[in-house]
């Protein structure tokens, strides 16, 4: 069973909602303490005592665990260790396991003791607006100072190492999504749940039930966690609802679509074994009810950050839900009614306690109930100071009504300052659809305004501005019966409940403390970001008057809690500093998400190797046999070469193009796009798409095809073969796939209605495999029945129908090589068992396998062009190809062609390079100029495309774009590539090196 | 998450689409200026609100359809297939079925 | 008007920084101004600081329909770099940085331009052919670049998915003078200098209508009433065709949004700009620690400036295959802005057919960095009635005559550049 804990001093012996069977350990900075099951990190810290839990951003100031939840600004910590480290994590959010590791953050050496507080003594001149006006000099000076910055700057330390956790991504639809577990939630789901709709509830917490948690109120005479958990039971029975605690809602996004983030196993030391960290919901719903509660506005006073300061709220919830007793003497600092609940709860866990009310006796019961408990209430007063250094001593409070402070400061022992300026409505996921937040002076809050709000989305309870029990779940209950009633459902029986509401006075609002006389001190807004009421004073001076400009001035709101408990404080000051009303001057925007959101958990599976798809041809095992190499191509993995024993890459491709041009090669050719097209127009759709003609192709021919775009720049190339009368198969590069695809059917559908004709993606459909060389016609002849391999049979671009291995097989002679070559297509499923009947058919012949590298090389050695010409700024002229854009029809990109620029007969055009001492490489990507070196911007006449080590003229060989590039065949000009400075001079050449005269390639004689 | 309406399909999330730009340009005939060639290209109506468009159903059937949107709140205000008169059920008061 | 000096810092820190005059004034607007810059943000700001420094046109107003710097100066993701390759880009975006080497002395505005180098990936053979062309040809026009091999790449950010990543990385492309800059302070300064040589800026003033005298623009109306202007320019991003509309000028300019996205604060992870060659995907980290990032528009023409949920999967993914360890790490704030989209990916700076009437758009991506090049720019196009020699091939009829600067090659599809 269980140890004793060894330091766990400040828990009340009854009491909350730990397990007090189940004991944690857990180590904060280096040190051991323990805590219960149900304890969050910080309730099992304030259970040792430990309230200063991190320095704030600038100043590196002590502060103190602030909240119970995730407004929390001060207690960030570093969650574990190594890979899994995870820096600003608030501490009031962390669920207590066995083992936990924390530490805190932007100290040096030590939380108690942090060097960097010297920052503190130059506070005076560090105020808003500080950085902008100095480090200028020297001119070059801002690096230097920067580095020092940025060092003292940042919070917590990342990790950087891959997460070694899992994350999954879940797409859900609900009638009804209900974003809080509140009470008003609660009912909410309820009303819809049993009025048959599909309702999903997320609470961001480990348990529902919002305030009911901790606040000591009955409904129907049961404690109210009982009714909570009668109708979660009730819920929790019902097949079409789904509780998702743990659960984040972050963001509201169009089409009332809403994002979640579920912490599957955060409360766990480690995930189990293929257990994901945390799951990302992207919810459709068609309506949501949006009951996240509201959020403790502290209050602004001098000395305000100091650890031992609490939201009153935070407080009780800390007594009542975690056993906690935070402090041994507390004041009360609060401007209204329902913290007065802090004072009684605290009275009840034997804690001394005054109140400090700036409001005068304002009539309601609240404050007699107080002192019948015995409890000092000193109304018409204000804490204008606190002392102590790590944590609060002693208060200071005076006869006030906020300004014009009266008498001496009266001091009183306290370790403990709860503080309520009222409360803020959490509105986030509703301004993120385009709602407002608009200021009711009366309830002296923002309530939500929907009349811009683009989501179907109803705000309830506390998060609507009802701040009575009975209402918000009366509110809840029937938003959700209407919700269902809106899907289609017949609404559930309504509900009454019984709950001892009592009357409260206005809020006042305070919005600031103004120090003593001769107390100088800092009164914080921001706790996180240290923007302090005078930051928003200079800011307001300085001009920077726009609610925005003050955010970024003064940095206020932008820290990692967005300024949950800080921006309402901080526009009420700025209307002060205006002498303007809170309406006047607006708010700023809440940006999703609501909480920070782990990157790992909108990623999902999508990592490592698993960050694309990878897409494999049918023969990719037959190459991995083989012992390819492979290189990506897109998605596509294909073989780069095929290296025999002893041969490095360069060994290997020249081998590949040895063994294909002397004899015969095999190369996988599946990945190039293919589109099957039918219909009677088929022939006038390609005429129309490509910019050659291709109304007289025959059936039985392959014709190469340029595509340009609209703009008249070449596009894709590949060569289309007609199949019969009325059937196409358009081939295109593997790059381009699926666009031309899409493209295709944009002219079929939308530019051209009126032809007829069916596209269809066939990619997958057909493995494809080019046979090249002398040898190639002697090697298909053997292995495909069917077709005649005579020159006359199958003559150059011809298209024959034959039969592989008993599979049928389609042969097309086209050439990508130069040699004489076919490609052969087959079935996809017969990819494998085709290259395996060739490479057996081939062997007498050493046939060779040959990768991209070989191909490369061999389609240089052709002048033939890739994606390294076709670069979307060449035009058919560029790439020599000028007679491919047709003169005679109309087609895509051909009126654009006309234009000046593209007709520029000084254009770069492709041309061919040699280096002049035949063995300098000439690098692609250089750039040609006459003279290297005094070349400037205007001398660039070109650059270096594609370039290889030719086997079969044994010297490097390019291809370029060069200025009048044909009419300079013969004269030399210089690849000058000055990253690594050093040039080349090379020969302008022919682009075709490769059989120039097509002897080979259309050749009748077979080399055997 | 933009949610189209397909008229083939059904509702479906943006992610199945791909976006074709600009539905009311139209392709000019052969003997059209270059003028109206570059306005064809290049020059577009750009509207802040209501903005006649194409997407091709790309996961789905396939087909571009005609999407009525509103570029500043995203709001789908009618939806039909290439065939149909968009711009009459713009104006149609009594738009219907169109998913939020 | 106080000049920011060690000593001025130091009198008004004893003095409890209440001698700090306002940093620009708030005046209101004149019934006629010499030229009038619509739009308020770091262009607009810019172009009026430079029309009063550099052309001694001072009778200036800025007009903004919101806030100064509201627009996209204050929402993208702080990268200043030159490492273009098309000429009309090149000598633009050079003289844009070589203005930002001296800016924050120039506006005596701290605007913390920090030249931490920007890293471009590569990801294969052709990446790496492609990104040389481009190093080549920064070199021959006096940029700064430096091919990098993947060794040289891991020396500099180890923390690269160099194992097990689905695209290897090659090497890189990395232009030293490149960096990042405090965005805020750069409207903000320009906004203060222009104030300081007597442009009026004048916030809530939106432009409804313009005013025409046989065909030439004379002047606007506004929510502020009418102002008379001898010239009137042009620099409101994403919103220009609203305006240009008004004036029956067609442009070649989509309205898209761009999403950026910063972490929570961080203690230094990422020395430089670093952008992923596999997919669309940049990071840099701020002097507060944010990792501040981005990647590709959403992808259909929208005003609205927030973007929806498959982008930001998309874009998250991008980071976490590029970086694993941002996984753990948690995305703070995501936010959008409307780009400008042009047809070709590049900008326009011109006189327009119509008299009177200039214009400054199309900065897709671009804008942040190419803010003192196109206020330098654009001033110099109003002042002279003609092109700077930096901004001769930024011409709004490129389109037309076919000389498009295409850095992508993506065409005539703004949502591809």
């Amino acid at each position: 069973m269980s140890k004793p804990c060894p330091i766990n001093d400040h828990r009340l012996p009854t009491g909350g909602l730990i397990d007090r069977q189940r004991q944690k350990s857990f180590v904060f900075d280096g040190r051991r303490y323990c805590g219960y099951e149900g304890d969050t990190l910080a309730s099992a810290l304030l259970a040792n005592g430990v309230h200063l839990a991190g320095r704030s951003f600038k100043y590196h100031r002590p502060r103190g665990i602030f909240s119970d939840g995730p407004e929390e600004p001060n207690a960030l910590v570093e969650m574990r260790i190594g890979a899994r480290r995870e820096p600003n994590t608030r501490a009031t959010m962390v669920e207590l396991y066995d083992g936990l590791i924390a530490n805190s953050q932007n100290r040096f050496p030590a939380l108690s003791f942090d060097l960097q507080a010297v920052n503190q003594w130059l506070s005076p001149g560090l105020v808003a607006g500080f950085y902008y006006k100095t480090f200028m000099w020297p001119k070059k000076g801002w690096m230097f100072y920067e580095h020092i910055i940025r060092h003292a700057a940042g919070l917590g330390t990342a990790t950087l190492e891959p997460d070694p956790d899992l994350y999954e991504k879940v797409h859900a639809h609900c009638d009804v999504l209900v974003i809080g577990g509140g009470p008003a939630g609660i009912a909410a789901a309820l009303a819809a749940g049993r009025a048959g709709a599909r309702v999903m509830l997320c609470d961001e917490r480990p348990d529902l039930g919002g305030t009911l948690r901790y606040e000591e109120r009955e409904i129907d005479g049961k404690p109210a966690l009982d009714w909570a958990g009668g109708h979660l039971a009730e819920l929790a029975g019902m097949p079409d609802v789904t509780v998702l605690r743990r659960t984040t809602a972050f963001g509201t996004y169009d089409g009332n679509t809403v994002g979640l983030v579920e912490r599957v196993s955060d409360h766990l030391p480690t995930p189990a074994p293929f257990q994901v960290r945390q799951r990302m919901w992207t919810v459709r719903a068609k309506k949501i009810v949006l009951a996240t509660g509201a959020i403790e506005r502290p209050l602004v006073f001098p000395n305000n950050d100091k650890p031992g300061v609490m939201l009153a709220s935070a407080v009780r919830s800390y007594i009542r839900q975690y056993g906690v007793k935070p402090g041994e003497r507390a004041v009360l600092f609060a401007t209204n009614d329902d913290a007065y609940r802090t004072a009684l709860a605290l009275n009840e866990a034997g804690a001394g306690v005054t109140v400090v009310d700036p409001r005068g006796e304002h009539g309601t019961a609240w404050p007699e109930r107080v002192r019948d408990a015995g409890i000092e209430v000193l109304t018409g007063h204000v804490i204008t100071s606190l002392k102590g250094r790590l944590r609060v001593k002693e208060v200071l409070a005076m006869e006030s009504d906020g300004r014009g402070h009266k008498g001496s400061p009266r001091p009183i022992a306290a370790d403990l300052v709860a503080v309520s300026g009222g409360w803020a409505p959490t509105l986030h996921l509703a301004t993120h659809a385009g709602a407002k937040a608009t200021w009711d002076e009366e309830r002296g809050s923002f309530v939500p305004d929907m009349t811009k709000c683009r989501a179907d989305m109803t705000v309830v309870g506390s998060a609507n501005g009802t701040n009575t029990l009975s209402g918000a779940i009366e509110e809840g209950f029937a938003t959700g019966a209407a919700a269902a009633k809106a899907v289609g459902k017949s609404a559930p029986d309504p509900i009454s409940v019984e709950v001892d509401d009592p009357a409260e006075a206005p809020v006042r609002s305070l919005w600031k403390v103004e120090p003593a006389q001769g107390q100088p001190s800092k009164s914080f807004v921001d706790l996180q970001n240290d923007a302090t009421a005078k930051d928003i004073e200079i800011a307001n001076r300085e001009g920077y008057i726009s609610v925005e400009h003050m955010k970024r001035y003064t940095t206020l709101g932008m820290a990692t809690d967005q300024g949950k408990t800080a921006n309402v404080n901080g526009l009420a000051l700025l209307a002060e500093a205006r002498g303007q009303s809170i309406p006047d001057v607006g708010t700023t925007t809440f940006r999703p998400p609501y909480t920070p959101v782990t990157l790992g958990a909108m990623v999902g599976r999508h990592t490592a190797k698993h960050y694309k798809p990878i897409r494999r041809t049918p023969m990719h095992d037959w190459h991995t046999d083989a012992g390819a190499v492979f290189v990506e191509a897109g998605l596509w993995l294909r073989p780069q070469y095929y290296p025999r024993p002893g041969e490095d890459v360069h060994a290997a491709m020249r081998r590949e193009v040895k063994m294909t041009r002397n004899g015969v090669g095999l190369c996988d050719v599946s990945t190039l796009g293919k589109i099957d097209i039918q219909g009677p127009d088929a022939a006038e759709f390609l005429n129309r798409t490509y910019s050659n003609g291709f109304k007289t192709l025959a059936v039985g021919k392959a014709r190469y095809g340029l595509m340009l775009r609209e703009d008249g720049i070449v596009y894709d190339d590949g060569t289309t073969s007609r199949l019969g009368e009325n059937h196409y198969l358009m081939t295109t590069t593997t790059g381009h796939a699926v666009e031309v695809m899409g493209l295709l059917e944009y002219y079929a559908q939308v530019l051209w209605p009126e032809l007829d004709v069916q596209l269809t993606s066939v990619t997958d459909h057909w493995a494809a495999i080019a046979v090249a060389g002398p040898k190639s016609r002697t090697v298909l002849a053997d292995a495909i029945a069917g077709i005649d391999f005579s020159n006359q049979g199958l003559p150059f671009m011809g298209v024959a129908d034959g039969t592989l291995d008993g599979v049928p097989a389609r042969v097309f002679r086209i050439s990508f090589s130069g040699d004489l070559a076919y490609e052969i297509q087959v079935p996809a499923d017969h990819g494998h068992q085709a290259w395996k009947a060739l490479m057996a058919a081939g062997e007498a012949h050493d046939i060779c396998p040959y990768g991209m590298e070989a191909l490369n090389i061999m389609r240089i050695e052709k002048g033939f062009v890739t994606h390294a010409e076709i670069d979307g700024r060449t035009t058919p002229g560029d790439l020599g190809l000028d007679k491919m854009a047709s003169r005679k029809k109309s087609y895509i990109g051909r009126f654009l062609l006309e234009r000046e620029a593209l007709k520029d007969p000084d254009r770069p055009t492709l041309i061919g390079l040699r280096p002049v001492d035949g063995k300098a490489t000439i690098r692609a990507g250089s750039i040609l100029v006459r003279d290297p070196v005094t070349a400037g911007p205007d001398d660039m006449e070109g650059h270096v495309t594609s370039q290889c080590y030719s086997p079969t003229f044994g010297e490097p060989i390019a291809l370029a774009l060069l200025k009048n590039g044909p009419n300079r065949i013969g004269e030399t000009i210089w690849a000058t590539f000055p990253l690594y400075n050093v040039s080349v001079q090379c020969e302008i050449t022919p682009t075709v090196r490769f059989d120039p005269d097509g002897s080979k390639v259309k050749g009748e004689t077979t080399d055997a | 998450m933009i949610r189209l309406d397909c008229p083939h399909c059904g509702p479906r999330d943006q992610t199945e689409f791909n976006y074709g730009g600009d539905g009311r340009i139209e392709r000019p005939g052969d003997d059209a200026s270059l003028t109206a060639w570059n306005d064809f290209v290049y020059t577009r109506d750009n509207p802040r609100g209501p903005h006649v468009e194409l997407w091709q159903h790309t996961a789905g059937c396939r087909q571009w359809i005609k999407v009525a949107r509103d570029t500043l709140t995203h709001e789908i205000i009618a939806v039909g297939t290439m065939g149909d008169d968009i711009e009459a059920k713009i104006a149609d008061p009594d738009r219907g079925g169109v998913e939020a | 008007m106080t000049h920011y000096s060690v000593f001025s810092l130091l009198k008004n820190t004893l003095g409890g920084h209440k001698g700090w005059p306002r940093a620009w004034r708030d005046p209101e607007p004149k019934a006629r101004y010499d030229v009038i810059v619509v739009g308020g943000g770091g262009h607009g700001l810019a172009t009026a600081y430079y029309l009063a420094k550099n052309h001694g046109i001072t009778n200036v107003a800025v007009l903004e329909r919101g806030y100064l710097g509201g627009g996209n100066v204050g929402r993208n993701t702080t990268i200043v770099r030159s490492n273009y390759e098309l000429p009309g880009n090149t000598e633009f975006y050079e003289h844009s940085l070589k203005l930002w080497e001296g800016l924050s002395q120039d506006l005596n505005y701290n605007v913390m331009f920090s030249q931490r180098s920007v890293i471009n990936l590569a990801h294969s053979d052709g990446q790496m052919d492609a990104y040389a062309r481009r190093g080549n040809r920064m070199r021959i026009n006096g940029i700064d670049s430096e091919l990098l091999s993947r060794d040289e790449v891991r020396e500099k950010a180890p923390y690269l998915s160099f194992e097990n990543a689905r695209f290897p990385i090659y090497g890189g492309l990395s232009q030293p003078r490149g960096g990042t800059a405090r965005h805020d302070a750069v409207a903000w300064g320009f906004a203060r200098a222009a104030d300081l040589r007597g442009v009026d800026l004048i916030q809530n003033c939106e432009v409804t209508g313009f005013i025409r005298e046989g065909g030439r623009v004379t002047g606007v109306e506004t929510t502020r009433g009418t102002i008379m202007a001898g010239k009137v320019g042009l620099a409101v991003a994403g919103s220009t065709t609203e305006l240009t509309r008004k004036v029956g000028l067609d442009l070649p300019i989509e309205s898209h949004v761009l999403q950026a996205f910063v972490s929570e604060g961080l203690k230094p992870m990422i020395d430089q700009v670093i952008t992923f060659g596999a997919g669309h995907f940049y990071i840099s980290q701020s002097d507060k620690g944010g990792l501040v990032f981005g990647g590709d528009l959403d992808g259909y023409n929208t005003y609205a400036q927030r973007g929806n949920l498959p982008l930001i999967e998309d874009v998250m993914t991008e980071g976490v295959a590029m970086i694993p360890a941002l996984s753990r790490l948690r995305l703070l704030r995501h936010w959008g802005g409307i780009m400008d989209m042009s047809m070709d990916g590049s900008p326009i700076i011109d006189k327009t057919p119509i008299d009177g009437l200039y214009l400054n758009t199309g900065w897709c991506y671009g804008g942040f960095k190419a803010t003192p090049g196109s206020g330098w720019c654009f001033a110099h196009t109003i002042a002279r009635d003609e092109p700077s020699p930096y901004n001769t091939r930024l011409r709004l009829d490129r389109f037309a005559r076919g000389h498009t600067i295409d850095e992508k090659g993506s065409g005539p599809v703004p949502k591809k550049h």
